[in-house]
């Protein structure tokens, strides 16, 4: 069964544009960590006071 | 042969009123819901007089098993004493049991919907707006986009998909409980904690699918209780000697326009693949749903799962396998069926999902809600110093769905945009032009107050005599804006329009 995966992984330059080109936001090493750190202060701003509360109050009825 | 797969996802929201301890979730949506209908939050000059849904072609009780259905099982019911309205984009937007639900209209591909679920999305970030004025001071009614109350309850978001009707519903079963239980690992949305009974936080700390444990049976009727993998439902909507409309309740709310492509994306193209025969080495799974709730568990992504020939494979292995079958048929069949661009954007996405999630999963948290959340989670851990039992990972866990711009984790998580908030604020109000969406919606624009009552097949007009017209609409295909779109603008008046219709 390996053998037959090994086929039907991508071509090797599909596997580069990957690295290359990977999906907006991705950066590498220290400006990842500072992205991050800005994203971590900004939830540490917007997140709901209260956390206990807020998710024992959070109950829905059933849906679909 | 494959028909066109014209798709359109349905959400349930959950629904909270913040400020209030006494409050109702079907007066909060019934309020939220007029609110918006009723008012002129985002700019909208003419959003649509409420325009009531018109029920006489629902049966969700239909069952695609035929006499094979269990004879106690239970349909869903149909409430039609609810607040329901049509938009002018073509969308449903109405109280479904205690949850504000939004129906896209019908689109005529996995992309088109990624725009409509988006714009679904600023609906209802403008209706709590709307509800706010309402609301006694301090109170504000609170959407989330997710599935589940991460206490037992789920509520759901279902995707439909055009079908031949020649293709035997025995046939679907297996490739869409294989692609279900398997899409799971770019398709969830996250969730912290289980759900499931036997199962403690400390055994699921975090796991890939908010629904996912909430399903206990392959395949029927149910969408409340007993959910099944493949739900069996038999109400087209459209010529049902022609169509079948495959209803999905199997899968997660997304706030990645990313995943929604993808969910809607991969199952579109493999669903055509089906019916052009191109099926041709099937994979079925053991025990399907005890491995949807593993597939669920697995953050490593490495767990064998057991197929019904007594082999193991991954959940990534049996995604490459059904992407290469589908690349088989794409190569021999074209993309017609899916939509010619958005059929190529889909493979790309998906092959470099997939080899993502393989050699580095972190490298594709910008397409995958589960992986985005869990990045703000192991971030916010590492900050804190603090555990999975910190209560405010679960606060934060739910505030990924918030839809308010300003609370939602997600809004700032990295989540790579497809489409422009522009033409998402523009698909609020106005149909999708390549499907049969795009007669409802400008009848809606132009002839609101002619307009008795509507629903997916049907509009039904006064033209100021007795009786009222009904004119239907059975081919999803039809209606469009190369159909009617000068018809529609040369109509002064409905009459003129239902006989240049020739209706």
């Amino acid at each position: 069964m390996a053998e037959r995966e090994q086929k039907r992984k991508p071509r090797p330059e599909t596997e580069e544009e990957v690295v290359e080109d990977v999906p907006a936001g991705s950066e590498s090493g220290d400006a990842l960590k500072a992205e991050l750190d800005d994203l971590l202060d900004e939830i540490d701003d917007v997140l709901e006071t209260n956390a206990e509360d807020f998710v024992k109050s959070y109950i829905q009825k059933g849906g679909q | 042969m494959a028909v066109n797969k014209i798709v359109g996802i349905e959400t349930e929201y959950g629904i909270m009123v913040r400020g209030s301890a006494d409050w109702n979730p079907v007066s909060a949506s019934s309020l939220l819901i007029n609110s918006y209908v009723g008012s002129d939050v985002g700019s909208v000059e003419d959003r649509t007089a409420p325009v009531a849904w018109d029920f006489i072609d629902e049966s969700p009780g239909a069952d695609a098993r035929d006499a094979l259905a269990p004879e106690f099982a239970m349909p869903p019911e149909v409430e039609t004493h609810l607040v329901n309205a049509v938009l002018t984009n073509g969308a449903r937007y109405y109280v479904d049991h205690a949850h504000p639900e939004l129906s896209t209209p019908e689109c005529r591909d996995a992309l088109s919907l990624v725009l409509f679920d988006r714009a679904a999305d600023l609906i209802l970030a403008d209706s709590m707006i709307a509800a706010a004025d309402a609301l006694p001071p301090g109170q504000e009614v609170v959407i989330y986009k997710d599935n589940s109350d991460r206490k037992g309850n789920s509520y759901g978001c279902h995707e439909n998909y055009l079908l031949d009707r020649n293709l035997p519903f025995g046939q679907i079963i297996g490739l869409a409980t294989t692609h279900f239980v398997t899409r799971q690992i770019y398709t969830g949305s996250g969730k912290v904690g289980s759900e499931l009974p036997g199962f403690t936080a400390r055994d699921v700390p975090y796991q890939l699918t908010q629904r996912a444990e909430h399903f206990e049976e392959e395949v029927g009727l149910e969408t409340t209780l007993k959910r099944p993998i493949v739900n069996t439902r038999d109400e087209p909507h459209a010529d049902s000697n022609k169509y079948r409309r495959l209803h999905v309740i199997a899968g997660d709310a997304n706030m990645s326009q990313t995943a929604t492509l993808l969910k809607v994306g991969t199952s579109s193209i493999l669903f055509a693949m089906l019916e052009d025969g191109a099926y041709d080495m099937p994979i079925l799974l053991d025990q399907p749903v005890d491995t949807m709730h593993a597939v669920s568990h697995d953050l490593s992504l490495k767990a064998p799962l057991t197929l019904d020939d007594g082999s193991t494979a991954t959940a990534i292995e049996i995604q490459w396998r059904l992407l290469e079958q589908a690349r088989s048929w794409a190569d021999r069949h074209g993309l017609e069926a899916v939509g010619e661009e958005c059929g190529k954007l889909v493979f790309e996405r998906w092959e470099r999902v997939l080899a993502g999630l393989e050699s580095d999963p972190k490298s594709v948290a910008p397409w995958v809600d589960w992986l985005a959340k869990q990045r703000l989670l192991e971030g916010f851990m590492d900050r804190h110093g603090c555990d999975w039992d910190d209560s405010r990972l679960r606060a934060l866990d739910l505030q990924y769905h918030d839809l308010r711009p300003a609370k939602s984790l997600a809004a700032r998580a990295g989540l790579e945009q497809l489409v422009s908030d522009d033409d998402a604020r523009v698909a609020t109000t106005e149909p999708p032009a390549d499907t049969r969406a795009f007669f409802r919606g400008r009848c809606l624009q132009k002839f609101a107050d002619n307009i008795v009552a509507a629903n997916w097949d049907s509009i039904v007009f006064d033209v100021g005599e007795d009786p009222l017209r009904r004119v239907p609409m059975l081919e999803p295909n039809r209606g469009t804006a190369s159909h009617v779109a000068a018809i529609l603008e040369e109509s002064a008046s409905v009459a003129e329009l239902l006989d240049k219709l020739g209706a």
